[in-house]
């Protein structure tokens, strides 16, 4: 029964996006308020019907009610609750209803907290966001009804994958999924103001929050992802350049650009069409990502359901919900002129080549993904463009950009004095150089990025760090001064400083262990030990363990370096209950400059244990990065400033000087 | 020209669009795509014989009638799968069936016969795969359909099913009997 | 600075940067890819030692021999085969008669010599590069019906 209810409450959401769709688009054209406010209701009531779909399919997974096709496929009732939890969107039919929840959790905030946007821009604005509800509540339940039934139930179901029974693979999509469709209120408000005809400081102001919030949970999902990759494939890899997280990496790319020339929108009115551009883009490529990873149309190493039916109405919604917009703009943009000018020195310019360089990586990693598939419909051959080819082009790009990263922020709007930041950035340079002189004398002949990475990475870290000494004069005064100075800073300007380092702090993490990870395979008794890097590894024995849904064998290492101890490793090798073939848990012990990650295979039949060790130094850097740069959106995101009520009395301070 | 820039990102879009359109499966009806062949004669056949002593298959002999010539080999999964199908055609609409054991040993070819029974008129073994090449087939299984007048009249690439036969085949041999 | 003279410089800029880019990619593009080639492809092409290739097919039952760390197996579309040697932890889903893609080089001996031998999330889940080569060559069918496999959505 409750499953049914689940599938009504879907088809009177969609009834509802509908009427939102269309009745407040046609008031704010004809200037009838009771239409406009009628998208107000209409948002919330989505909102709470959807909320009810999904805790319906919740709650079959909860009790394990079999009779509901994708919890047979995709659980078991001794699975630990959290995975039948998380089992709900562990397949292509919950996750999509996750991401329509959320697609109206944004509509119901704007619907609630819009309070003081213009009506017609907010009635548009929620009208937009109705229409690509419409579009993914027809395809679910055109072609994925969560709430299909079997007849006759099973009565046992089939287990969710145990590679996905993860803690960070539970909360890895609904983060990535805040993040891709965030993004929608991002578009909906940018179509609106095409229509509008109208982009302003005003305008950048109500869309940077959103922007800000959608960055901070995308980057929090990716960092997710890949930290699950570390632990859960055991192979010590935690980036594979693989189609579906180039799928997740390409909004981010483009999602960062928007945020920064939403910035020049907002303190200089310029870059607006530009603005208006990533905006359209950066969902578009979240509904690339969905595409991609739904339709089977390229090969990953990620599974997904592979059904045209399903690709062709993607794509079909791919298509109006980026072509319109994009019609749209080329219609209008072009009556949208810039304000503001500003010398090519500038900080506006350098966040020029911000996003110039980030749009261009952006390419580079679409050209990649794509370019398999457009091979093989060419010439037929199949190839697979790996890490070398994103090293060579991404890779390289990327340190131009974090180069001007360092010192856009010592620039002055409008015109900039790139002597006087360069001068002051002398110390960031001196330490770049050491760190790149020092990671040459480690490798000796490695490869060259390593070096330029370290130069790079420690030329933003220290860049960031001093341009926030200088502002809050460090040296200047007493302690209670320079307190009182950092007090009162702008959450906005500590966000920055965060992100940045947390940026910088992750490619140190990223060029360490993309470039001197270093690993050996053996067979050992119990008792012999492996050694790599100086650390003794010693295997002590292995034995068998049980836990709520598996049975493992599970390996003893203890870890010493000259000597003395440094931790024991306890690498698993596990048997689910349903899943037939089993699966490898890595031991991983975090360092402050390196990861030890053991991994054990399969017996050899004569007492010994195949084992493999990797060494990863810096991999703990990455997500620690990651979680710095979450940090610095979450602290710009509390900015009094970017609160609901700042626009109302920015237009209040605008009207009592005019 | 200001205005042409304006149109670039949906006209990048447009193309990516039709390039997911094509992709999304190449492989959509493969069967359904017209050969060259198609109204034109069959290439001439020459192959020796699969059965020992036979003498050499070649089409003169089913001159003046509708026949089916099926691609084969002893490798082929789907040509497992298409087998009873194979015997079908013979026993019920009477078409009799040529069979081409392609890039396969003759003895395995033999072998896959006897265990599944023969339901070729006669069957000849291309192991270099030349009469492949000259009929252009894609892959294997693949059956033609050639006339009284030794005019190819269709194609079907990709193991023929029962609802394949009923659903193609036999209005294509209606057609070709025309 | 007037608008005319800022708009010049940003075209420059993008001319600048684009640029650079193309020759990147032009130069990753020749360098770089990895050829995705079936047992028979091999046969037919003989790759250079030393390239780099992807090698998908089916691993042969009864082809897998372990000795201490490494371990041999064979690779096979049904009609060609190739001898691969790879030293280190096969993924969980490696099984005899399962699809399975090697990328490695061949070396100077004519042995192919696996670098990385690819996971698959899924258990009843054929790579669909290895299902598309088999495809090809007609050799494999997707006997099961598609509504059994479990897809994983890692995203």
């Amino acid at each position: 029964m409750i499953p049914e209810l689940g599938h009504y409450a879907l088809v009177l959401a969609l009834v509802l996006a509908l009427a939102q769709a269309t009745v407040p688009m046609v008031g704010a054209a004809r200037g009838i308020r009771p239409w406009m406010q009628l998208a107000r209701p209409a948002a919330l009531a989505q909102f709470v019907f959807v909320a009810f779909a999904f805790i319906a399919l919740m709650h079959a997974f909860a009790v394990s009610d079999f009779s509901v096709a994708i919890v047979t496929q995709h659980s078991h009732s001794d699975q630990p609750l959290i995975y039948r939890l998380s089992a709900t969107w562990g397949n292509h039919e919950g996750s999509l209803l996750l991401w329509v929840l959320i697609l109206t959790v944004f509509g119901a905030l704007v619907a609630l907290f819009g309070e003081n946007l213009p009506p017609r821009l907010k009635a548009r604005t929620l009208s937009i966001q109705a229409m690509i509800s419409v579009g993914f509540l027809l395809f679910m339940l055109l072609t994925s009804n969560p709430f299909a039934r079997l007849n006759p139930a099973p009565m046992q179901g089939n287990e969710l994958n145990p590679l996905l029974q993860d803690p960070g693979l539970a909360l890895h999509p609904p983060m990535l999924y805040l993040g891709y469709v965030g993004f929608s209120i991002v578009f909906s408000f940018a179509v609106a103001a095409l229509i509008d005809g109208k982009v302003d400081a005003a305008w950048a102001r109500w869309v940077r929050p959103w922007c800000l919030l959608s960055w901070t949970t995308l980057t929090g999902g990716i960092a997710l992802g890949s930290w699950w990759a570390y632990n859960e494939l055991g192979w010590g890899g935690w980036w594979f350049w693989d189609p579906v997280e180039n799928a997740s990496f390409m909004p981010w790319l483009i999602g960062t650009a928007l945020l920064h020339s939403a910035l020049v929108v907002e303190k200089r009115d310029a870059l607006k069409s530009w603005t208006i551009l990533l905006s359209i883009l950066t969902f578009g490529f979240a509904l690339l990502g969905t595409f991609l990873v739904r339709s089977g149309i390229i090969t990953s190493v990620h599974a997904f359901a592979d059904d045209p039916t399903r690709g062709v109405f993607i794509l079909a919604l791919l298509a109006i919900a980026i072509g319109v917009p994009l019609s749209l703009y080329a219609l209008r943009a072009p009556a949208l002129r810039g304000g503001g000018l500003f010398a090519p020195l500038s900080r506006e310019g350098a966040l020029v080549m911000n996003n110039l360089l980030l749009a261009t990586m952006t390419a580079t990693v679409l050209l990649g993904t794509l370019y398999p598939l457009l091979l093989e419909l060419a010439t037929g051959s199949t190839i697979s463009v790996g890490g070398p080819f994103y090293m060579a082009t991404f890779g390289v790009l990327a340190l131009p950009l974090l180069i001007v990263m360092a010192i856009g922020p010592f620039l002055g709007w409008k015109r900039g004095d790139v002597r006087g930041a360069l001068q002051r950035l002398t110390v960031a340079g001196i330490s770049a150089l050491g760190a790149a002189i020092i990671a040459v004398w480690i490798q000796g002949d490695g490869p060259i990025m390593a070096p330029l990475g370290m130069f790079v990475g420690v030329w933003l870290m220290v860049g960031t760090l001093v341009e926030f000494m200088e502002r809050i004069r460090l040296f200047d005064g007493d302690a209670g001064r320079v307190w009182s100075r950092a007090r009162h800073l702008p959450r906005a300007a500590y966000g920055m400083t965060l992100a940045h380092l947390g940026l910088a702090i992750a490619v140190i993490g990223m060029t360490g262990a993309g470039a001197w990870k270093s690993e050996e395979v053996k067979v050992l008794q119990p008792g012999q030990s492996l050694t790599l890097q100086g650390y003794e590894f010693k295997l002590e024995r292995v034995g068998g363990v049980r836990g709520e849904n598996y049975l493992a064998e599970q390996a003893h290492f203890t870890v010493s370096r000259g000597g003395s101890f440094v931790a024991d490793l306890y690498p698993e090798r596990r048997q689910y209950m349903v899943q037939p073939a089993p699966t490898t848990e890595a031991a991983i012990h975090t360092m402050p400059l390196a990861d030890l990650y053991a991994v054990i295979g399969e017996p050899d039949g004569k007492g010994g244990w195949l084992v493999r060790i990797y060494h990863e130094p810096l991999v703990g850097w990455i997500w620690f990065g990651a979680l710095v740069m979450v940090a610095g959106g979450l602290t710009s995101l509390s900015d009094r400033r970017y609160r609901v009520g700042a626009p109302v009395r920015a237009a209040a301070t605008q009207a009592a000087k005019a | 020209m200001r205005r042409l820039l304006y149109l670039l990102p949906i006209a990048v879009v447009a193309i990516l669009v039709a390039l997911f359109w094509i992709g999304l499966d190449p492989e959509r009806d493969k069967s359904m795509l017209p050969s060259a062949l198609v109204g034109k004669p069959a290439p001439a056949v020459d192959l020796p014989a699969l059965a020992e002593g036979a003498p050499r298959l070649t089409l003169d002999s089913f001159k003046g009638q509708l026949v089916a010539i099926n691609f084969f080999a002893s490798w082929c999964l789907p040509c497992r799968a298409e087998h009873p199908v194979l015997k079908e055609l013979t026993t019920e609409l009477g078409i009799p069936v040529i069979g081409i054991a392609w890039k396969d040993k003759p003895e395995a070819s033999r072998a896959f016969l006897a265990e599944l029974g023969d339901p070729y008129a006669a069957t000849g073994t291309d192991e270099s795969g030349r009469t492949g090449i000259d009929f252009g087939i894609t892959g294997i299984p693949e059956t033609f359909l050639v006339d009284a007048n030794g005019i190819v009249t269709y194609r079907f690439a990709g193991p023929l099913s029962p609802e394949a036969l009923s659903d193609v085949l036999v209005p294509a041999i209606r057609e070709a009997k025309k | 600075m007037s608008r005319k003279r800022l708009r010049l410089y940003l075209v420059l800029a993008t001319l600048v940067v684009l640029g650079i880019a193309t020759t990147l990619v032009l130069r990753a593009l020749n360098e770089e890819l990895v050829f995705f080639l079936s047992p028979t492809q091999i046969a037919e092409k003989q790759p250079d030692a030393g390239r780099q290739i992807r090698l998908g097919g089916l691993v042969e039952a009864g082809s897998v021999e372990k000795s201490g760390e490494t371990v041999a197996f064979s690779v096979t579309d049904l009609s060609s085969n190739v001898r691969v040697t790879y030293r280190g932890l096969l993924p969980d889903l490696f099984r005899e008669g399962q699809g399975v893609v090697v990328q490695g080089a061949f070396d100077g001996n004519g042995r192919f010599v696996a670098s990385e031998v690819l996971a698959k999330h899924d258990e009843t889940y054929m790579p669909p590069e290895v299902a598309k080569a088999l495809k090809e060559s007609g050799r494999w069918q997707e006997t099961e019906g598609k509504g059994t496999a479990q897809p994983v959505v890692t995203q």
